[in-house]
């Protein structure tokens, strides 16, 4: 796996103060278990992301621990209370100094 | 039900009328009776597909259309500097594949090889490759929802004998042909999970037993290990018959790429 790659997160770009609002971010991983064997019997050593966070206007809102039984390409959809105007910063960090991060903006009325 | 009992029907009828119309040119399942594998799949899985901030295949999309506007090769140019913009110029081409160039059968994947070596004097990227994958997924999910237009043609037509011919010969330890399962028992089961009727309209495709995006030639390659017969090599001649064997049996059904299956 690559030190970093691409993401994708859907956040609506615009919501009422104190509604509920969905968040979905996905993000290409392989999500190597580290318990597989190569086809010469050498174990293909654990690849993995191991915590996403996600902060809105630097607030932790939403974190999440990762394990290997998590499949490859991993999608998480959640929710938060919309409060106020300003940056959603997602980050996904794992094994072999893998760091991915995206930003997002809101608009709160 | 009642329409069901009809159409098999009328379908005798024709056979016992018109015995030469079986082997002529237009696929003897009418479009109506196809049915793509996305309609057995659970609601899940079809938002999946349907909803790109959920596809994972979203991601070799994109990095396809990165990809199309790279600079490779010894002649350092990109697939944009012949093709243009792939919206407009690979539109409808992921629907005629695989076919006839230069006397030669030649698949989609094999087509972006004949242009990396040919034209833009790179190497060729295997089968399963990462970015072989992405242009793949790029270049098909321009025809998506346009349906699929194989047809018998004069030049076209020995392969595709050889094509249906695979595609009803019996293989492996198991001694099964393609048509066994997914002919005669489409729409039945296979271990706890419907057997479709294997037609390649998704393809490239997000498989989740696979993690990962593959091709058609992956899949077909899964069948035949699952029936214990020597797999057909990835580019092969024989691969590319029963492929061109299947989208002309798929002929007319819309295009799904890039599709997500279980």
């Amino acid at each position: 796996m690559s030190k970093t790659s691409r993401t994708q997160v859907t956040v609506p770009a615009t919501a009422k103060k104190g509604s509920i609002i969905e968040i979905r971010a996905i993000v290409q991983h392989d999500m190597e278990s580290g318990f597989r064997y190569t086809e010469s019997g050498k174990l293909i050593p654990r690849d993995i992301i191991r915590i996403f966070t996600c902060t809105y206007n630097d607030v932790e809102v939403f974190k999440a621990d990762f394990y290997p039984g998590i499949g490859a390409n991993p999608l998480i959809i959640f929710t938060t209370i919309a409060t106020e105007s300003g940056t959603l910063e997602f980050k996904w960090l794992g094994d072999d100094s893998y760091e991915a991060v995206h930003q997002a903006r809101i608009t709160v009325s | 039900m009642h329409k069901g009992y009809v159409l098999p029907l009328a379908m005798i009828c024709c056979s016992v009328l018109f015995p030469a119309l079986i082997c002529g040119a237009a696929p003897e399942v009418a479009l109506n009776q196809k049915q793509s594998s996305y309609e057995l799949m659970s609601a899940e899985n079809k938002a999946m597909q349907d909803d790109p901030s959920l596809n994972p295949a979203m991601f070799w999309v994109v990095e396809g259309e990165s990809l199309w506007q790279t600079k490779s090769g010894s002649k350092n140019i990109t697939c944009a500097s012949c093709h243009g913009d792939a919206k407009k110029s690979m539109r409808g081409v992921a629907t005629q594949f695989p076919k006839i160039i230069r006397g030669n059968l030649q698949t989609l994947e094999g087509q972006i090889n004949q242009c990396r070596t040919a034209r833009q004097g790179a190497s060729a990227l295997a089968y399963e490759n990462k970015e072989l994958l992405a242009l793949t997924a790029y270049v098909a999910t321009q025809s998506k929802g346009m349906p699929i237009a194989v047809k018998e043609t004069p030049s076209n037509q020995a392969q595709l004998k050889k094509g249906r011919q695979w595609f009803n010969e019996r293989m492996g330890q198991l001694n099964l042909s393609c048509a066994q399962c997914h002919e005669d028992r489409a729409g039945l089961k296979l271990g706890g999970s419907p057997i479709p009727q294997g037609h390649p309209n998704a393809y490239p495709i997000y498989r989740l037993e696979w993690q990962t995006l593959g091709s058609v030639q992956r899949r077909l390659r899964n069948c035949m290990s699952g029936v214990r017969a020597e797999q057909f090599e990835y580019g092969s001649p024989e691969m590319a018959q029963l492929e061109l064997f299947l989208m002309w049996r798929a002929q007319g059904m819309p295009l799904e790429a890039p599709g997500v299956r279980p």
